[in-house]
């Protein structure tokens, strides 16, 4: 092995490297709050809904679970147009990851709604809470606590997993790496340098999300 | 001009799932034996071995399977000077990637065993291989069964990624079929429907497996 490594190449191009670590973590905070949204609206139904409701969350959720997040963002980016929906790459980007991380969610936030148990829940109607009420003082929020590691790792994997949105050309650090070590001739130095972006953007939203959990849940004691 | 979407186009398709396949198969035994190696010295008393395997989880889990497969294939490449196959790179990549996951999956398996099981069969002058061989790893192996399949879901869905660099599978078929017969609508959603076809059943074994698992993790618990 005679290769002379050239990392200073990569130097050369930092903004558009930090550029495009920015949209990879705009990409996934925005992803995961809406997702969130999605999750808890979805475990809501699954939960108390009519069954016909919960047989199409169960659906959505089983569906998305079992096909590959590439699979899906070309559903999303290419055939939607047909029926008329046309969206840009980063529009189709953040859609196709919130459907994914929805149904993700969803399942890791059920889990934990079960875990809740059924005692809590009828003091609550005896105290004349309503049931949106019930939902989300008694049920969703010891819920969240519960599995926050849960959702936690699986924002991370979204995050790992954004990189493959390259492939529709949404600009993020993948895409960006790619066309810098394409017009440089640095494979190696570009792919190692934002491998290891990657890295510390894991390590980093980690410690994000285990402050939110101490803010958030750790503070207020036991529930 | 272009191709209507047929049966030539179907099956070419559907052939396709041999390669996903095959892929899934050699990273799941390759990374089957990483991931058993990494278990082991993880839970051993060696310091170095600890943290030269957890420094290799860390890797793998902390950055995207897509950015693997770029340093394997382009950036190994021009590192070596030589022409890289896809298919060794892929399944290397695969390989290392499956080895991380799987090494975690079952260093948990073989921590969920009590403390007091090592020492019992201490207690019987086994020596360290004969504690792992004859009492601890045939009660983690059963414990670690459902994760293992829910893995290999996951890692059937990622094979998906190596499309991106040109390896013909299930996704990339669709990809070439999208690309004469300009049906992406038709296309996308078969090749989502073939994975789950192949997914879905792995799922429901996997969470059919884990019910037969008691809370106290298969391990009788001490009166």
């Amino acid at each position: 092995m005679h290769y002379a490594f050239h990392f200073n190449v990569v130097w050369d191009h930092w903004r558009e490297l930090a550029q495009g670590a920015w949209l990879t973590i705009r990409l996934s905070a925005l992803a995961m709050v809406i997702g969130l949204v999605v999750a808890t609206t979805c475990a809501y139904a699954k939960t108390t809904g009519p069954s016909a409701v919960r047989w199409i969350v169960a659906a959505y959720v089983e569906v998305i679970r079992n096909t590959p997040f590439l699979v899906q963002i070309f559903i999303v980016f290419f055939s939607l147009p047909a029926l008329g929906i046309s969206l840009d790459a980063n529009e189709a980007a953040l859609a196709a990851m919130v459907v994914n991380f929805g149904a993700y969610g969803t399942e890791i936030l059920r889990s934990g709604i079960d875990a809740i148990s059924h005692g809590q829940i009828d003091a609550a109607k005896a105290l004349g809470l309503t049931r949106l009420q019930t939902f989300r003082h008694v049920v969703l929020f010891p819920a969240l606590k519960i599995v926050f590691p849960a959702l936690a790792s699986q924002f991370i994997l979204l995050m790992l997993a954004s990189s493959v949105v390259s492939a529709i050309s949404a600009v993020e650090l993948t895409a960006i790496t790619n066309s810098l070590q394409s017009t440089t001739f640095r494979p190696f130095e570009f792919y190692f340098v934002a491998a290891g972006l990657y890295l510390v953007m894991a390590l980093g939203f980690r410690a994000v999300l285990g402050g939110i959990y101490w803010l958030v849940f750790a503070r207020r004691g036991r529930i | 001009m272009s191709r209507s979407f047929g049966l030539p186009e179907f099956v070419y398709i559907v052939a396709a799932i041999r390669w996903t396949l095959l892929l899934s198969l050699v990273a799941f035994v390759g990374g089957g034996l990483v991931g058993f190696a990494v278990a082991i010295l993880r839970t051993t008393q060696s310091r170095i071995l600890r943290l030269l395997t957890t420094g290799y989880i860390q890797l793998f889990q902390g950055t995207p399977v897509l950015m693997q497969l770029f340093v394997f294939y382009y950036g190994f490449a021009v590192l070596f000077d030589m022409q890289v196959d896809a298919w060794p790179a892929v399944a290397l990549a695969f390989t290392l990637y499956a080895g991380a996951f799987l090494g975690e999956i079952w260093r948990g398996s073989i921590q969920a065993i009590p403390r007091t099981q090592w020492e019992a069969s201490a207690c019987l002058s086994l020596d360290y291989l004969q504690q792992l061989r004859f009492v601890i790893l045939p009660q983690a192996m059963r414990i670690s069964i459902p994760p293992t399949v829910g893995f290999l879901v996951q890692l059937i869905k990622n094979t998906s990624i190596a499309a991106i660099i040109g390896f013909v599978e299930l996704t990339r078929a669709g990809q070439l079929m999208v690309n004469v017969t300009f049906q992406p609508m038709v296309v996308y959603p078969l090749v989502a429907a073939l994975y789950f076809a192949l997914c879905w059943p792995l799922s429901l074994l996997s969470r059919f497996l884990e019910k037969g698992i008691d809370a106290n993790l298969g391990v009788k618990r001490p009166l």
